[in-house]
């Protein structure tokens, strides 16, 4: 699943400003007072934005301008605590005002289709540029980055040329392309977006929005990294999978999942839902893939996650014996249910298939544990998990 | 016949020594991989006994292909050294790499890919993936070699797991090769490049191929079956109740013009005349009345 990490505006206008490209940072407040005393420090009329990570902070009264340090105060009282596409505001950031002359639209992207990387740029910026590429895709630059040769002076001119950026910014242009090419490649980005970049009333350019994206897998040369993770905005079942290495994201519905492989867990997510319908629309509760190799003490630490999530009134442990054939794999539940013990309450629907099938089914029908069922086909098990969720 | 790996493939191991190097290379020996021997630069000269094989280590993947005439590698280092080992594989001339290591960095992918265009010779497979088995006659990865003998049909799949499951229900019926073409942003061998390959292969009757949500990988490919392929091909995708990702920014649906789910790849892939299963097991379904018929 996701090892993307995406940052704030201010976390990501502060690896801009690390490598030279021009931002003003303005002030990170988590308090009405915080929010007024940046005002006073930047001179009174600013911008006071939501720090969520999401799209749409303005057209959802995320980001609003205030003409004094009170109104500050007013507009942060108002933002902070917000709902944004279901994240809660906890921080705004306090910037000086823009004196705009024109919008445009930049970004870096990993390119999936040609297996490089991408430009896309265009002088038509602004919050409607999904709407620009669709109408007028003329206006929108797109220009292949051989990730062998990645963006030097001359691609930068290139992507300017390309772009259409008028010529008295154009200097500048090819400029603010490399540092920004910088923060894709020093910082293991898959996505540097400024939008919009603008133009300010002096002639200069200037980031006044930034997203970044950061390849988790690049940690490992990024000690400075893992605090850029927003760990307050982490659903808490998934902060404790999270601490014990599991691949777990949170859903709405009564069905606890535990799987092995992604495309494995996806797959039983959508069967369950399928099955579900029959039951008054029985939903998935989770994503687990406890990985290929389906262990004993992971299959107990994915258990005590999913039964620890109120809303689950049955689970389906989908396992298919590969590596850990399945006999090994019904040892692990086995002795995952006595590690859990009375904490585990909730029935549980096994499906096992693949190597050693026969033996991994003979243990556990053995065990004979009164919450265990075990039903033979994928399809089958998702049923009967679906019917035991149901009221 | 099969596709990319056959019975005279020769296989060395980046990453023998390791804890998975030694696990999956003892079993791919026990299926009957050629295995010529590993590279390791700190264990040069060694030795090391699977089961009573005795594999040699060399220094550099150069050495191990003068020394064993090796073809193929199978790497299993660590992420931070992965795309170190895949440079020094394609600088070596090997023709197929199949990368195991889940976790390599998308920079360091798009790298090593960039490298194995130039030289024009070196097909990458992976990285984050299961790798490739033409079974009974090579196994160049972790698929489990007993799930399923020789057979008709080939497979191209994103996931481990869901390639492990379809093999075990067509396993009477059986394949010629089955890729797991790993699900990171950047991989080295695409649906469209193992579907190429199934058409040109001679045993292959037909092409199952699994996708997930995400990118527009499934949307392309069946771009390139309507035009290409005249095997018949049965599909399916994963994700159809997986939750939106909190993407940001615009330049995805800018890149790609497809919203990635599942549903938008099952209508692309339907209209290009391929069969998708609702569910694992429908989708073995329909590829047992298929080769039935042929």
């Amino acid at each position: 699943m996701a090892t993307a990490v995406d940052l704030m505006e201010y976390q990501a206008k502060e690896l801009f400003a690390k490598h030279d490209v021009p931002v003003t940072l303005g002030v990170v407040a988590t308090t009405p007072q915080e929010a007024r005393a940046g005002a006073e420090e930047l001179g009174g009329r600013v911008v006071v934005k939501a720090q969520v990570k999401a799209g749409g902070r303005g057209k959802a009264g995320g980001v609003k301008l205030a003409q004094n340090p009170d109104e500050a105060y007013a507009h942060a009282q108002d933002i902070l605590g917000m709902t944004i596409k279901g994240l809660t505001v906890h921080r705004v950031l306090v910037a000086p005002t823009a004196d705009i002359a024109a919008e445009y639209y930049f970004s870096f992207v990993v390119d999936r289709s040609n297996r490089s990387y991408l430009c896309i740029a265009s002088v038509e910026g602004g919050v409607e540029i999904e709407e620009v590429a669709h109408t007028n895709p003329d206006a929108v630059a797109k220009v292949s980055i051989d990730a062998g040769t990645g963006v030097d002076g001359a691609k930068a001119r290139e992507i300017v040329t390309t772009a259409k950026f008028p010529a008295e910014v154009a200097e500048q242009a090819v400029e603010m392309v490399q540092a920004l090419w910088k923060v894709f490649i020093e910082e293991d980005a898959s996505l540097v977006e400024v939008n919009p970049l603008v133009r300010l009333g002096d002639g200069t350019l200037e980031a006044l929005d930034g997203k970044v994206t950061l390849d988790e897998n690049a940690d490992f040369r990024h000690t400075d990294h893992a605090e850029l993770e927003d760990k307050e905005a982490a659903d808490p079942l998934e902060a404790k999978a999270k601490a014990k290495d599991l691949n777990y994201v949170k859903l709405d519905g009564s069905v606890g999942i535990i799987g092995n492989g992604a495309g494995l867990v996806m797959s039983t997510l959508d069967v369950v839902a399928y099955a579900g319908e029959e039951f008054g629309g029985q939903k998935p509760a989770n994503f687990l893939d406890i990985g290929g190799g389906a262990s004993a003490e992971v299959m107990a630490a994915g258990l005590d996650i999913v039964l620890g999530d109120d809303q689950v009134k049955s689970v389906f442990v989908n396992v298919f014996g590969g590596i850990t054939a399945c006999d090994a794999v019904a040892d692990g539940i086995v002795h995952a249910l006595e590690m859990l013990g009375d904490t585990a309450t909730k029935p549980l629907v096994v499906r096992l298939d693949g190597n050693n099938v026969e033996q991994g089914r003979a243990i556990l029908a053995e065990a004979d544990h009164p919450l265990v069922t075990l039903v033979d086909t994928m399809d089958g098990a998702a049923r009967r998990a679906a019917e035991l969720a149901a009221p | 016949m099969s596709i990319f790996l056959n019975k005279d493939s020769t296989v060395i191991v980046q990453g023998m020594t390791g804890s998975e190097g030694v696990k999956h290379t003892t079993r791919m020996l026990a299926s009957g991989t050629r295995i010529v021997g590993g590279v390791n630069a700190r264990k040069a000269g060694t030795t090391v006994d699977f089961d009573g094989v005795s594999q040699p280590v060399y220094g550099t993947v150069t050495e191990a292909v003068e020394a064993t005439g090796a073809n193929v590698s199978v790497v299993f280092v660590p992420p931070a050294f992965t795309k170190d080992a895949v440079l020094e594989a394609i600088e070596a001339g090997l023709e197929l790499v199949v990368v195991i290591t889940e976790g390599v960095p998308v920079h360091d992918t798009a790298a090593f890919f960039a490298a194995a265009q130039a030289s024009g010779s070196t097909r990458i497979i992976g990285p984050n993936c299961p790798g490739v088995i033409s079974p009974g006659q090579s196994n160049a990865g972790i698929i489990p070699a007993n799930i399923s003998d020789a057979g008709r049909i080939g497979l191209v799949s994103k996931s481990g797991t869901l390639t492990y499951q379809l093999m075990y229900e067509l396993r009477d019926i059986g394949f010629t090769s089955a890729v797991g073409i790993g699900g990171d942003p950047i991989i080295g061998t695409t649906h469209i490049d193992c579907l190429e390959a199934f058409e040109n292969d001679p045993d292959t009757a037909a092409v199952i191929m699994v996708g997930e949500i995400g990118g527009d990988a499934e949307e392309r490919a069946a771009d390139y079956i309507s035009t290409h392929v005249t095997k018949p091909v049965v599909a399916y995708v994963a994700g159809f109740t997986a939750p939106e990702g909190k993407t940001m920014g615009h330049a995805g649906a800018i890149v790609s013009g497809s919203s990635g789910t599942a549903e938008a790849k099952k209508t692309a892939l339907e209209s290009a005349g391929v069969k998708v299963g609702k569910t694992p097991s429908e989708t073995a379904r329909l590829m047992r009345g298929i080769v039935e018929s042929l």
